[in-house]
């Protein structure tokens, strides 16, 4: 990146490598061994329903908001149109790939529309930052919710392009090597390829140059400019990172549900992203996995179980919201936070890890 | 104490805007004994207030200014207004009623604009305040709109009253807004983000309780007889073959709340601009640290602000459940409409919340008259102008 100065970005650059390889803590845990097993062998535990609509769609939803976490936690900047960027990225799919809608899609092949889906939602995604980085703080909150709800109320009023309230049915997925990507086992690997894919690029973004400078701008911008470091040009380009993850996740959720319509990309939903973000934790990149393993179970099972404490069943999102008022309240680092309070007052003090990432 | 000498009084500390207190100046001031600085306000002659020209000691006026800095800009907005006043006040020539549609069309959507405008101010001034007070951007106020839409909507059908459900409607939700301000807000001051967030899972909460209470149906609330059927207006819409005049005809009820928001809007900008807890809050917008220091109850004005504010949404609940309906996802309407209302207008400013909900009301009804599949990209693109050319805001000071 020509974000810094060469002399200073080539040194850095060297000893971040060395470090980057010396520190994925990672790879020295066995619990982290254990689930990465776990994960791939999976589809032999798991039935059809839990692997698709319990881990295929807790690792879409977490890709999302991995994206979402990249911006809060390392630059500072809680952005509510990841999904929006997503949905945006779903759509293109629609309207560029295959489907029902003959008068909308242009029914190029899946190898062209998924890039071109995933470049234009990038776009889509960096032009909408350039707008919010121009404010701060809980201002960049009001401008990308502003930003996502008109693009959900422009996709409702919009038929030519994005097919009014009803949408795009039937999207077509890649079938490709006799292999359907969309049938069960191989649409989880491919959406756990992704997650991992992203996860590890975001681990290594955030320990790189560039991150380690976005993370200098989160905690004090000005400071950052008296340095050399462009503030505003390192915000748009997490902003471009970002909007690729959380276009990746749109591309695998419009090829889960093979439709996409205004609902997918209503304000409700594109709050529900920060939600599973804040209830997991924003200062690592595995906490929004864990927030959406969590929102997902809720989601899936909160009928079930309100129903059996005699309590109405369609009380889910209230259930939601008081959760997420509780982890606002009560831990600002969301689950992961919890987890490393318990830890440390359960733990000897040597045995204490030396200080997080991320929370620099 | 006689050690106190003036200190570098060339330049005022930036927390104390000369701006602010109008005709004061803050001096500082530096004990020769002990060597603690104090400030101490100076009072400037007072001159006449003039909305156009100059002062006395030819400082230019807030208009004067504006056209001195931005001719062009001045020149642009003339014309605009200019046109838009003779579309509406001319008798259209035919080859523009072929081009565009009929003038009754285009007047209809002005007067919409216009009176829904005013329904945006109402909703967007509460929102408006309690930010530029707290730094508290309440996303929850779609749902204080929406809970006193369906107060405004439960008394008014139980008591037959129209006016009464506007009272009820603002004790009702200035109440939630006192409740919220001491229980959660006073706790996480400061913290803007973490309180925002809080506002978020508020709303979800509400918007669950109240579809719980309320059910998924579509209340309109009834409008009173007193104000049912249009009126006519002395604007000519058309002139009949025989060389009459048609007029055009308006409901009344619009009408009314439209003056009715204007009202509230000047008694609002009175209230904040003329008395004393005015100043107050005034002076709080500016330097919330600074007031607490001269010793001024701040939690007081605090939560009094907050149920002001809360309570205008819930007054523009019940207006909005007049004029159309109200219903589950209304909230998050009223939400955006007033996010876009003052970030147009720029945040924390009164005026501002005024002259953006009119832009934006005028932008979303003419959009939905003359290109109906594109028109939130009007009110989006305004937005994006907005923030281009001037981040703060239209009419905000920073």
């Amino acid at each position: 990146m020509s974000l810094v100065q060469g002399a200073h970005q080539e040194t850095s650059q060297a000893a971040g490598a060395r470090a980057v390889l010396l520190s994925w803590p990672e790879f020295n845990k066995p619990a982290v061994w254990l689930v990465a097993v776990i994960l791939l062998i999976m589809p032999f535990i798991a039935s059809g329903f839990f692997l698709i609509e319990i881990f295929a769609t807790t690792l879409i939803l977490g890709t999302i908001a991995l994206s979402l976490m990249f911006l809060a936690g390392y630059g500072g900047m809680v952005s509510l149109m990841q999904l929006t960027i997503a949905g945006f990225a779903a759509y293109m799919v629609a309207v560029f790939g295959m489907s029902a809608n003959t008068n909308i899609s242009l029914g190029w092949p899946w190898w062209l529309a998924t890039p071109m889906a995933l470049v234009l939602a990038t776009i889509f995604g960096t032009l909408g930052g350039t707008l919010a980085v121009r404010t701060e703080g809980i201002y960049t909150i009001m401008i990308t919710l502003a930003i996502g709800a008109a693009f959900y109320y422009f996709t409702n009023q919009n038929w030519p392009i994005f097919g009014g309230h009803t949408g795009i049915n039937t999207i077509a997925t890649p079938k490709f090597w006799g292999v359907d990507w969309r049938s069960d086992i191989p649409y989880y690997y491919v959406t756990l390829g992704v997650a991992a894919f992203c996860y590890f690029a975001v681990q290594y973004v955030s320990r790189a140059p560039f991150g380690l400078a976005l993370q200098g701008v989160r905690d004090n911008p000005r400071r950052m400019a008296a340095l050399g470091f462009n503030v505003n040009a390192h915000r748009v380009a997490a902003y471009a990172f970002a909007s690729f993850i959380a276009a990746l996740g749109g591309v695998l959720q419009v090829w889960n549900y093979r439709q996409i319509s205004p609902g997918s990309v209503s304000v409700g939903a594109c709050i529900d992203i920060l939600i599973i973000a804040v209830v997991g934790g924003i200062t690592r990149p595995i906490g929004p996995f864990i927030g959406a393993f969590i929102f997902v179970i809720l989601r899936t099972f909160a009928l079930d179980l309100l129903v059996k404490f005699g309590l109405d069943g369609n009380r889910f999102r209230l259930l939601i919201g008081l959760g997420f008022l509780a982890i606002v309240f009560w831990s600002s680092d969301g689950v992961i936070g919890l987890w490393e309070r318990w830890r440390r007052r359960t733990a000897t003090p040597d045995k204490r890890p030396g200080g997080g990432h991320g929370h620099g | 104490m006689s050690g106190w000498r003036p200190r570098n009084t060339a330049a005022p500390p930036k927390s104390c805007d000369p701006e602010l207190t109008r005709r004061e100046k803050i001096l500082t001031i530096k004990c020769a004994v002990c060597g603690t600085i104090r400030m101490v306000r100076k009072r400037e002659p007072k001159r006449p207030r003039r909305l156009g020209g100059r002062y006395g000691d030819g400082r230019a006026t807030t208009v004067t200014g504006f056209i001195e800095r931005h001719p062009a800009w001045a020149l642009i907005l003339l014309i605009a207004i200019a046109l838009l006043l003779w579309l509406i006040l001319a008798v259209w020539p035919p080859g523009l009623e072929e081009a565009i549609g009929r003038k009754r069309v285009f007047l209809n959507a002005v007067f919409n604009g216009i009176t829904l405008g005013s329904l945006y101010f109402l909703v967007a001034s509460g929102f408006t305040l309690i930010f530029g007070l707290m730094r508290n951007v309440n996303l929850a106020h779609g749902s204080l709109y929406l809970f006193g839409g369906y107060v405004g909507y439960a008394i008014s059908t139980w008591t037959g009253s129209w006016v009464l459900g506007f009272i009820i409607a603002f004790i009702a939700v200035a109440l939630v807004g006192i409740v919220l301000q001491i229980v959660v807000f006073r706790r996480m001051e400061g913290e803007d983000l973490r309180q925002t967030m809080v506002t978020i899972g508020l709303s979800i909460v509400f918007a669950d309780l109240m579809l719980w209470v309320f059910g998924g149906d579509f209340y309109q609330i009834q409008t009173p007889n007193w104000l049912v059927g249009p009126i006519e207006l002395p604007l000519v819409t058309a002139v009949r073959s025989s060389g009459e005049a048609v007029y055009l005809r308006y409901p009344l009820v619009r009408l009314v709340i439209f003056v009715a928001a204007v009202v509230i809007g000047i008694v609002m900008w009175l209230a904040l601009n003329r008395t004393r807890v005015g100043m107050m809050v005034r002076a709080g917008v500016d330097d919330r640290d600074m007031l607490a220091a001269t010793g001024v109850p701040i939690q007081l004005v605090f939560v009094a602000v907050f149920a002001l504010g809360a309570g205008l949404a819930g007054i523009a609940g019940v207006v909005g459940g007049t004029f159309q309906s109200i219903s589950p996802g209304e909230d998050t309407r009223f939400l955006l409409a007033s996010l876009v209302v003052v970030i147009v207008g720029g945040m924390g400013s009164i005026p501002g919340a005024a002259l953006g909900a009119v832009i934006i009301g005028l932008a979303e009804q003419l959009g939905s008259v003359y290109i109906p599949t594109y028109a939130i990209v009007v009110t989006f693109l305004i937005m994006v102008l907005v923030l281009a050319l001037r981040p703060q805001g239209l009419l905000a000071r920073r």
